[in-house]
């Protein structure tokens, strides 16, 4: 529970790193908290999950929880899960690097993602239409 | 809870699982900071990925990314 604390100054009683991750989380469909970033990835979990990211040309925001540690913090309160990377689809908290894994090598990833439709060797021109995963790291 | 300051073993993972996941059976191996666990239970029918992993952080709690530096999980409903 949040203690909404009496403030005289009337200043905000509201987390605004929680906030920005709320809205990061809500505003990109595909987004993953990561330690590093698609190309540098600084931990090889996060590596692992973004490669599968990329492999199935899924384009995604990517967070760096590493530049702050409140990141981190905050991210971890808000998902309840206590470890890094974490994905989420449309909002809700998909897995972290065991359970992306697993969903990709069943498929289900790609289902939870709406790329069943998509043969993975076709390259589809969509794809290159589409922006390069996005880096909003400097927003949080 | 003990203060278990001492290094973790996979015996004392496998046990902690089972002993906090009501009849679970766990296979866990790892070298005392990064471990792997392959956890089932006749409770995870039914639930999320995500809702199965959290009952095995719940066993360790603050301990995991600390003292048990890194848990990869495998769970299976059964």
């Amino acid at each position: 529970m949040s203690e909404p604390t009496t403030n005289p100054m009337r200043e905000p009683t509201t987390n605004p790193m929680r906030e920005a991750i709320q809205e990061a989380i809500v505003e990109n469909p595909v987004i993953l908290f990561m330690k590093g970033n698609p190309d540098a990835p600084a931990c090889g979990f996060s590596a692992r999950t973004s490669a599968i990211l990329q492999s199935l040309g899924q384009p995604f925001a990517a967070v760096d929880v590493l530049p702050d540690p409140r990141i981190r913090q905050e991210l971890s309160a808000l998902s309840n899960w206590p470890t890094i990377p974490q994905l989420f689809v449309n909002g809700e908290l998909v897995g972290g690097c065991d359970i992306i894994t697993e969903m990709y090598e069943s498929g289900e990833l790609a289902q939870t993602l709406g790329l069943e439709a998509q043969a993975p060797e076709q390259a589809p021109e969509v794809a290159a239409a589409q922006a390069p995963p996005l880096s909003i790291e400097n927003r949080l | 809870m003990s203060a278990a300051s001492d290094t973790a073993t996979p015996e004392e993972l496998k046990a902690r699982i089972e002993s906090g996941i009501p009849g679970s059976t766990a296979a866990v191996t790892g070298d005392g900071h990064h471990f792997n666990a392959i956890v089932a239970a006749p409770v995870f029918t039914g639930m999320s990925r995500i809702g199965q992993h959290r009952l095995v952080h719940d066993v360790f709690g603050e301990e995991l990314g600390g003292r048990i530096h890194a848990l990869s999980i495998q769970t299976r409903a059964e």
